[in-house]
């Protein structure tokens, strides 16, 4: 056979063998979604999500569990969204390219990459020892904001360098500010691809679990933050309290990581129904993000 | 007068968000600090000598060693397994979506792609624990329940669409010009893709696997769930071992009372692993920036 026939071959081949490649990865999810699913649907009913954390797997729930969770996002979310857009915003639209910008911009790129337990180390020594706040929502919330910022920060800068420069000086033109400009032209063009990389950030959060393990989050918390709005018979009826935020807490990984490392199979059943539920929200973000991504690509 | 209050205005809110980038820096600083701050206490009862040459990790026993090559040993087969599934997969993949597929199919499979990375990192632990390692266990008799084996398999899988998007960006940005050249000398699409883009875009590729090994090794719930939590010196990937960051995530789970040294143990740890995982990916970045400096 010629070389240049079996080149040929060799091309056509590697057309199979690259899709084979691609598939592979998503068979494997396929594989474990089944696994899970088969281990754990019988767990079904309102009661698992109903019940706190039991001593007996057939009555354990993760009440406390999926509250803690919407706990947590909700003040990761009030740190990380802001300050990650800010800080966006800065590095795109306003750094001057110098050392000092290099030298931030080398700071975000690393950070993306520190492990996440890493991340939990540091909230032990910063939040819990310096400041205090113990193993509560607010600890906990602040350190996945931490993680999640460098997320943030380099998906807005993409969102951002994607508008076209010719708005912002069309905007400049009419006489407007910079912080106008951006305000009401750069922010609300880069708005869908921003919120794209929002919802992907805090679906890493919700399933973040080192990094709350190693503040000492405990697994056995039969009970919920403290409601932040109660209701009274007195004046003015109703009470508003952010005890919560330094309430202790778990979430949804974290208990499963419990059920996960005891030896009776009932947990394990329970195990794999809660990640039933938290791979349900993780997959469901992660299709909003691509749905966004897909409706947002514009062509200027 | 008007005019200066929004002036004001402006400057004001360009500090603002001045502070908001300044945040990332603290953060690094914050936790070089905590990690040295701790460690050096550390030091000053276990020698360095000890930490890096002592062959046992036994914090806990009454006879203590400090040696954190178990510990290393133990980062290092489930990084070179999940390496070994990674690289090879993602590499052909990369190659197959940036010069073979069609346009409809890149945008329909890399987004499916992206959700490997998405998935949280306990669930591919339970998968490892309970679904791989009894796989595994009908063709490796001498297998145990937990092993170093299944968690850097899975934990491959992982990392895989690190790999291969990374890679695929690297590799569609190599000029097109590049490609036309070689098409006109006669080349077929496999030689272009392995002999001209490849080599191109080598160095983009290189920051994409080195990112690959620095994600491994700092990956924690995989390894703390399915590869178990005996510090080991080998390199046998059928037995328990442990990893620095399961590691870390025993002691946190246990009750070590803090400020003792078995609890500034995992400090030290961390300090390793900050210090790997850094040196790796400042690689990579320059590597990558480097790239973007040739052909955007």
């Amino acid at each position: 056979m010629s070389s240049r026939k079996l080149d040929k071959k060799v091309d056509s081949a590697f057309k199979f063998v690259g899709l084979a490649a691609t598939l592979f990865g998503l068979v494997v999810l396929a594989a474990l979604v089944v696994d899970v699913v088969s281990d754990g649907y019988h767990r079904r009913g309102w009661d698992f999500f109903t019940s706190f954390p039991s001593r007996k797997p057939e009555q354990a729930g993760i009440f406390s569990a999926w509250v803690g969770t919407i706990w947590i996002m909700i003040t990761t979310a009030i740190f990380a969204i802001p300050l990650g857009i800010g800080s966006g915003i800065y590095m795109e639209e306003y750094a001057k390219r110098n050392r000092w910008t290099d030298f931030i911009e080398i700071n975000i790129a690393n950070l993306a990459g520190v492990p996440s337990v890493i991340y939990g180390i540091l909230g032990l020594g910063v939040f819990i020892r310096l400041m205090h706040l113990d193993r509560s929502v607010l600890a906990g919330g602040l350190i996945l904001a931490l993680l999640i910022l460098p997320v943030i920060i380099l998906s807005t800068r993409e969102a951002l360098r994607s508008v076209p420069s010719s708005i912002r000086e069309a905007s400049y033109a009419l006489g407007a500010t910079k912080w106008q400009t951006i305000r009401h032209q750069v922010l609300p063009a880069g708005f869908g691809n921003i919120l794209t990389g929002v919802i992907l950030a805090m679906s890493r959060a919700i399933g973040e679990t080192a990094p709350l393990i190693t503040i000492g989050a405990l697994t056995y918390i039969p009970f919920l933050p403290t409601n932040p709005v109660a209701f009274n018979k007195e004046i003015p009826y109703i009470h508003v309290s952010l005890q919560g935020f330094f309430d202790p807490f778990t979430v949804l990984p974290i208990q499963i990581f419990n059920w996960v490392s005891r030896p009776q199979k009932g947990f394990l059943a329970d195990a794999a129904a809660g990640i039933i539920v938290l791979l349900t929200i993780t997959l469901a973000m992660n299709a909003a993000a691509i749905y966004l991504r897909y409706k947002n690509q514009k062509r200027w | 007068m008007n005019k200066q209050i929004i002036r004001f205005k402006e400057m004001l809110i360009e500090r603002l968000l001045l502070c908001c980038s300044l945040l990332s820096v603290f953060t690094t600083a914050a936790i070089i600090y905590v990690l040295l701050s701790e460690s050096i206490g550390f030091f000053k009862h276990v020698s360095i000598i000890d930490f890096l040459t002592d062959t046992q990790w036994t914090p806990m026993f009454t006879n203590k060693h400090f040696g954190i090559l178990p510990l290393l040993c133990g980062t290092l087969v489930t990084t070179f397994i999940a390496i070994a599934v990674a690289v090879p997969l993602g590499l052909v993949s990369a190659v197959y979506l940036s010069e073979y597929a069609t346009a409809k199919t890149r945008q329909i499979i890399k987004p499916l792609l992206e959700i490997l990375a998405a998935v949280p990192t306990v669930v591919y632990g339970y998968f490892a624990l309970l679904f791989v390692t009894p796989l595994l266990k009908q063709f490796i008799p001498g297998l145990s329940g937990f092993n170093a084996l299944s968690a850097g398999l899975v934990m491959g899988i992982m990392i895989i669409p690190l790999v291969s998007s990374l890679s695929e960006d690297a590799m569609h940005a190599v000029p097109m010009g590049l490609r036309e050249g070689a098409y006109a000398l006669g080349s077929r699409k496999i030689q272009v893709a392995f002999k001209i883009v490849f080599p191109a875009a080598l160095s983009g590729i290189t920051a994409a696997v080195i990112l690959a090994v620095s994600r491994a090794i700092g990956e924690t719930m995989i390894v703390a769930i399915a590869a178990g939590q005996q510090p080991r010196f080998t390199m046998n990937p059928l037995v328990p071992i442990e990893t620095i960051t399961a590691y870390i995530v025993q002691i946190s789970l246990g009750d070590t009372p803090h400020g003792t040294l078995e609890y500034s143990t995992i400090f030290v740890c961390g300090m390793t692993l900050f210090v790997l995982t850094f040196a790796l990916n400042v690689v990579s970045f320059k590597l990558k920036r480097r790239f973007q400096e040739i052909y955007e």
